[in-house]
């Protein structure tokens, strides 16, 4: 607008298709899918022996939990995104905050077995504190645990949505008030003072719902509820994006203006769908800390939340199955990477974001789409 | 010449010594330097005190070389002055050689090292050297007892020099303050209230401080003036505090205005989102670091000149970059400004690595020249950094530069035209290219000048930028798009508010209140404080 020049996005990118939820297809392919991370995986874990080539080592049920939970963070951004055309640089708080807060019951779940053997986690010992803060009752109920976890990022990204959007701030503003947002907070928890552990944040977790953390059986529970909960948000998604508020939300995204001369507001329509990316983002920071084992305010950082971005854009966005696969793929890269020559790993995801905005804008599965038309 | 000066120092410095102490200790009486040497600790301190006492010069030497231990006794006969393998026998003035082997060091404890101590700033203060007798009268202020009262006011009869005299006026009063004549001690509270010194403050609140139902000082009268000098003190603590506090939030303001300038050119006139500013800025920075460690070694003597240097070059490092950037980069972008942020992100990143192989991944030196170290003492206990106040100088250099740039130049035409209306300027003629290139290079550049600003105050490394880069966008969202006034008043109140709350708060807090407040502040004015008028509905 500044430069006199309009953009206008390429009217078919996402835009749906099918009213039905998914093709014949594409239930089958959604059932294998299922089959795969549901039963296939864990049994392969754990009951073929680990001298087998069949085993899947403990190292790939974390990693692959790990990116299952960056893939669910990457379909909430290409919700809000991919099909409404706001770009969040501050999902990563939403995560971390969703992550702080299943923190919070798993470090009282701890109990007497700290470094200091007292009723309050070792950090607050430290700190010379006597009893829980306010804001810390009843975390030692799972349920609240879960309850927060809904609430937390949800009531602040809904009151955040509220007087941004109805302010009308849009395009690189949001993005830039959204950073500063996830700067604030970052150095909100970094202090000591904060209650949140400070720079450490919360670790050494011993034991989610009375089950021991670090047993086979219980990594394999949270390995099945987080592909349970990607499958679900798929699907969750495809309904959104299928329904008239999806079409609402599509029309946002090309020409918001006209949405509002053909009588919606468009205030309700961005505050619901971001409300819902940034608790969805909470749930799969919620599934992430007792798979990683640690949650700190490096989450938080601004970086985070922009790589966030980059593995929905080059996933493709304004598809659902992009992003996930982006996920996938930028973190497989990133593990292997980060491994193989680690001083490299800036460069090439630096290039990534530069190579991807210049020739693939619309990420692998425009490459994917562009191969099928042609044939 | 440095080697001449060191062969002469060599040479003649041991005969000077040796001179001076076999004609001056001579002077002093031999029961002293017995007394000195050999008494127990009670009559060690009063032979240093009547030393002080005499303003004899020819003490100091004697004193100090007891302070640093070159004072050696042998038996219960010779006092040895030793430096390295000469020796003086200071009651007799012959040169003794060779050195003895039986020598016992003179015992120094801790309140005769503090005696010593004051007992040669107070010889310090007779010395012809302003300097010297400056420094000796700033040791003294903290240190001076009872004993020292004489030779101070013997001093401040003397004394030519306002700064020199207040200090030791102050050092006076509080010692008088001790004093068992009322009078005295009036004139000394009412003397104290002239005092902007922290310590004063320390003072006269012990004058008026109670124990046990009565007060420390007995006299009414003299309570009542301490009460208005406590009164006079802690306002001019206060105005001190607050000068200090200004200058730190304008010292931060500038510092925000510039790292923000060149985004406000970048992002404000030409809509790039930018957020490989800060990247831009630690080029700026490691050029100065480049042109530092070029001066250090091919050129040393003009170590001090290097700056002078760095400042263009930083602006050409940086400038380079961002051209080079525009051209490769972000021209296939215009007006798709999420994925210029993205692209420009990666950007940052690569900048960041690239930065970190070539010269590691630790922070660097830049060392300031001389003439920027030290500071402009505004009042006692305010000192306010030559450094930063370059700084601020340098910034609204930057400012008016830029202004005339944009306002005066062809080139500045050519960058407004584009930005009003680019399809209008491109038919007039406006070569829209080459503005764009151009353009983006001096935002870049002036963010390069930025880090060489830096590069003064703050430590330089891969991260730099970072720390910069949400703060200078703050400052540009705050300020309005397209307009430099915004720019500088956002920056400045930034800078400044950020300073103050930082005092009543807490550095953290103040920097989330000010974020808060700006997430706030964009609901009532989504443009800026200055938003260009006009009519047209956004698309």
């Amino acid at each position: 607008m500044i430069l006199g020049r309009a953009f206008m996005p390429d009217a078919t990118l996402g835009a749906p298709r099918y009213l039905s939820l998914l093709s014949p297809g594409g239930w089958s392919l959604y059932g294998l899918a299922a089959v795969v991370l549901l039963v296939v995986f864990p049994l392969l874990h754990l009951t073929v022996p680990a001298d087998s080539v069949l085993h899947i080592s403990d190292y790939w049920v974390t990693l692959i939990g790990k990116i299952m939970c960056y893939a669910i963070v990457a379909l909430a951004m290409d919700l809000i995104w991919g099909y409404t055309g706001i770009l969040s640089l501050g999902h990563g708080l939403f995560f971390a905050l969703g992550g702080y807060a299943m923190g919070m019951y798993l470090m009282r779940s701890i109990g007497h077995e700290g470094v200091y053997q007292s009723d309050l986690p070792d950090f607050m010992v430290f700190l010379d504190w006597k009893k829980y803060p306010w804001y810390w009752s009843f975390t030692d109920h799972f349920g609240y645990a879960v309850a927060l976890v809904v609430l937390a990022p949800g009531l602040l990204a809904f009151l955040f949505g509220f007087f941004a959007f109805r302010s009308r701030i849009k395009g690189v503003y949001f993005s830039i008030i959204t950073q500063a947002l996830t700067y604030a907070f970052m150095l909100l928890f970094f202090r000591n003072d904060t209650g949140f552990g400070g720079n450490n944040g919360f670790t050494d977790f011993k034991r989610i719902l009375g089950f021991p953390i670090t047993a086979p059986e219980t990594r394999m529970a949270l390995f099945v509820t987080t592909a349970a909960a990607l499958m679900g948000f798929l699907l969750l998604g495809r309904w959104i994006v299928t329904s008239k508020l999806g079409r609402v939300l599509t029309a946002i995204r090309d020409a918001e203006t006209r949405v509002m001369f053909s009588g919606y507001n468009p205030l309700y329509f961005k505050l619901f769908i971001w409300t819902l990316s940034a608790v969805i983002c909470g749930i799969a920071g919620a599934l992430y800390v007792p798979q990683v084992g640690i949650i700190n305010p490096s989450e938080m950082s601004p970086a985070n939340s922009i790589e966030i971005a980059i593995w929905t854009a080059v996933g493709g966005r304004g598809t659902l199955l992009g992003p996930v696969l982006g996920a996938a793929a930028v973190n497989l890269g990133k593990s292997w990477f980060t491994k193989a020559f680690p001083e490299y790993w800036l460069f090439a995801l630096g290039l990534l974001f530069i190579l991807v905005t210049l020739f693939l804008p619309r990420g692998l599965a425009g490459l994917w789409h562009s191969r099928k038309k042609r044939s | 010449m440095k080697r001449l000066v060191a062969a002469l120092a060599r040479g003649c410095l041991p005969s000077i010594v040796a001179l001076l102490a076999s004609s001056a200790m001579a002077a002093i009486a031999p029961q002293t330097i017995r007394d000195l040497a050999f008494g127990e600790s009670d009559d060690k301190i009063k032979a240093i005190g009547a030393l002080s006492a005499g303003g004899d010069p020819q003490a100091l030497p004697l004193l100090q070389a007891l302070l640093d231990g070159e004072v050696q006794t042998v038996g219960e006969e010779q006092v040895l002055l030793v430096q390295g393998e000469k020796a003086t026998d200071l009651l007799t003035g012959k040169t003794v050689s060779p050195l003895p082997e039986n020598r016992d060091d003179v015992v120094v404890n801790n309140r005769i090292r503090r005696g010593l101590g004051t007992a040669i700033a107070a010889l310090k203060l007779s010395a012809p050297d302003r300097s010297a007798r400056l420094a000796a009268a700033k040791e003294l202020q903290n240190s001076a007892g009872e004993d020292t009262l004489g030779a101070i006011t013997t001093a401040l009869a003397k004394e030519s020099d306002a700064e020199i005299k207040e200090l030791l006026s102050q050092t006076q009063a509080s010692i008088q303050l001790a004093s068992t004549d009322r009078a005295t001690r009036i004139a000394a509270v009412r003397t104290l209230a002239e005092s902007s010194n922290p310590s004063t403050k320390t003072l006269l609140l012990a004058v008026l401080e109670q124990k046990g139902g009565s007060y420390v000082e007995p006299d009414a009268e003299v309570r009542g003036e301490a009460e208005k000098s406590l009164r006079a003190v802690e306002s001019k603590l206060t105005t001190g505090d607050m000068i200090g506090r200004i200058f730190s939030g304008a010292s931060l303001g500038s510092i925000l205005l510039l790292a923000a300038l060149g985004l406000a050119i970048t992002y404000g006139l030409m809509g790039v989102i930018n957020l490989a500013h800060g990247e831009l800025i630690m080029v700026g920075a490691y050029a100065t670091y480049v042109v530092q460690n070029l001066f250090r070694r091919y050129a040393p003597g003009a170590f001090d000149a290097y700056l002078i240097c760095a400042v263009p070059m930083a602006f050409a490092a940086a400038g380079l970059v961002g051209m080079a950037l525009e051209r490769c980069v972000i021209r296939f972008l215009y007006g798709r400004p999420l994925e210029t942020l993205l692209a420009t992100w990666g950007i940052s990143l690569i900048l960041m690595q690239a930065v970190r192989t070539v010269f590691g991944a630790q922070n660097v030196q830049v060392e300031n020249p001389s003439w920027m170290s030290g500071g402009f003492v505004a009042m006692t206990g305010i000192v306010l950094p030559w450094s930063r106040i370059v700084i601020i100088a340098f910034a609204a250099l930057v400012l008016l530069l830029i202004w005339l740039l944009l306002t005066r130049t062809r080139l500045g035409l050519f960058v407004r035209a584009v930005t009003q209306n680019r399809a209008m300027a491109s038919c007039t003629g406006v070569p829209t290219r080459r503005v764009d290139t151009l353009a983006f290079g001096l935002g870049a550049g002036v963010a390069g000048l930025a880090g060489c600003a830096l590069s003064q105050i703050g430590n330089v490394g891969p991260d730099l930028g970072q720390s910069y880069i949400v703060d200078s966008f703050m400052v540009v969202v705050l300020g309005g798009v397209g307009q430099l006034a915004g720019t500088v008043y956002a920056a400045l109140g930034l800078g400044i508010v950020n300073k103050l709350l930082e005092a009543w708060s807490g550095a953290v807090l103040a920097k989330i209140a000010v974020l808060v407040f700006i997430i706030f502040f964009i609901q009532k004015r989504p443009q800026g404080l200055f938003a260009l008028k006009g009519r047209a509905m956004e698309t």
